[in-house]
């Protein structure tokens, strides 16, 4: 299926192909990433952020500008004065008569897929509610795909907050596409919910859960960390208790495979000891700024279509 | 003056007789197909009858009110057990065995609260997909949460 004109939604809308088109437009767009590609003048993208994310805007706002195209919208607080109290619906509808294209974030789960239905431009979920975002879950994905040059047979940990973070969701969701090895690492209160043990299942996806990175990041070739959020413990104390063992350092690192790679959606807080950002494994400084030529590849699909 | 067995199998003209429903469930079946009582065509409940399959049972005649093979599959949502007989002119023109829709769209309520398609400002209607039939999961379209059986009864008031 082409990806002209089409809706982003959630990445179980794409497939293993869809993600390759993407991936080698996005390597074709790293040429351009800090510099000018006349592809979309004549296209205007909204950016409706109903909850602030400065990296993703950015990242959204700088693809559409590198492709020659302009840019209009809102962000955070913004919304509420701009949108008075007006519904979603409408404020799509306006967007929908402005714009070739609309971006979407918005703290309700399935937020981008009502705009979706309401909107006749392609509609671009930008993080909807705690389930989805797939261009991060795209981006992740590329980035691991840059570093290997394959996907399949790849052993991958995920390690913090399963639950409750939306990136886990889409990667997951992304990775069923391919031959992986999942650990998944997160305190026993953080475990993947139902939805997503019921779909790794479904997809007959291999995977284990542990308590505890020590005992399995010498097995892993990639290990993509999450935050913990103190918001989710009902006792501080707990907190605390897990905050230490899932902060990710120089001495967990040495352990694992010289090879590895570490990601990390970003921004960071104190889940990643500062030390370990100069070692070689340390790359999702590089993966964050592979976002702006993904981001130009798919604005670039979705607006102008799959020939160049 | 009539018997009490002409009073259950008393035949309707045009309509629909939906027939084994689990006892206690007939009000229940009428509300889940949005029948209040007070459209003005005439409805039959008879509750707590001899059953030879269900050991008791309901059944709810409608008459004069044409109701969808897709509306009425609904109904297996709370009484699986259940068949219906679609009656024109006195005969019964179908028969068949309920079975819950791959789409149920409007009927039921999403019970994650952040869900979009519970914001009362916005014009969007509820939908389900059936993910399992047995046991019966099924995924809201809009936020992908999970409701199984219980969830259902819960909605419907039967827990
Ligand atoms: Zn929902």
């Amino acid at each position: 299926m082409t990806w002209f004109n089409r809706d982003v939604i959630g990445v179980l809308d794409f497939g293993r192909e869809d993600f390759e088109v993407l991936f080698s437009e996005a390597l074709n767009m790293e040429k351009y990433a800090k510099s000018r590609l006349d592809l979309l003048g004549d296209k205007v993208l909204a950016l409706a952020f109903f909850e602030p994310s400065t990296r993703t805007r950015l990242s959204f706002e700088t693809a559409m500008l590198r492709l020659g195209g302009r840019v209009i919208g809102f962000s955070g607080t913004e919304a509420t004065s701009m949108t008075k109290g007006e519904n979603l619906a409408d404020t799509i509808r306006m967007l929908d008569a402005y714009a070739n294209a609309i971006v979407i974030r918005h703290s309700l789960e399935g937020a981008a897929k009502f705009a979706a239905e309401i909107a006749e431009s392609p509609v671009i979920n930008a993080g909807d509610g705690s389930q989805n975002h797939p261009t991060q879950a795209m981006l992740d994905l590329y980035t691991i795909w840059r570093e290997f040059k394959v996907i399949d047979d790849l052993s991958i940990g995920i390690l913090g907050d399963l639950r409750y973070a939306r990136v886990v969701n889409s990667l997951i969701q992304a990775l069923s596409y391919y031959r992986v090895k999942l650990h998944l690492i997160s305190p026993e209160l953080l475990r993947p919910r139902q939805e997503l043990v019921e779909f790794m299942n479904s997809r007959n996806m291999k995977y284990d859960w542990t308590d505890d990175p020590y005992g399995v990041i010498n097995d892993l070739d990639v290990l993509y960390v999450v935050r913990i959020q103190r918001e989710r413990f009902p006792d501080p104390m707990e907190y605390e208790k897990v905050k230490g063992a899932y902060k990710v350092t120089p001495k967990l690192i040495e352990r694992g495979k010289p090879s590895l790679v570490i990601l990390h959606p970003l921004p960071r807080v104190d889940e990643i000891d500062f030390a370990v950002d100069n070692m070689p494994q340390a790359r999702y400084f590089k993966q964050a700024s592979l976002g702006v030529p993904l981001r130009m590849a798919l604005l670039k699909l979705v607006l102008a279509g799959d020939k160049s | 003056m009539s018997s009490k067995r002409e009073l259950i199998i008393s035949k309707i003209r045009d309509g629909v007789v939906i027939d084994h429903i689990p006892t206690g469930r007939a009000l229940l079946v009428l509300r889940l197909l949005g029948i209040s009582g007070r459209e003005g065509f005439r409805v039959a409940l008879v509750m707590n009858v001899e059953s030879r399959k269900l050991g008791t049972k309901d059944i709810v005649k409608i008459e004069g009110r044409e109701l969808t093979k897709d509306e009425l599959n609904l109904v297996a949502l709370v009484a699986p057990t259940a068949t219906v007989n679609i009656i024109r002119d006195y005969e019964v023109v179908s028969k068949f065995k309920v079975a819950i829709p791959d789409v149920i769209e409007g009927l039921l309520k999403c019970k994650n609260p952040r869900c979009i398609t519970n914001q009362q400002r916005e014009p969007v209607r509820s939908r389900f997909r059936v993910l399992s039939r047995e046991p019966l999961k099924l995924v809201c379209d809009y936020c992908g949460t999970i409701h199984e059986l219980n969830d259902i009864e819960r909605y419907f008031g039967l827990t």
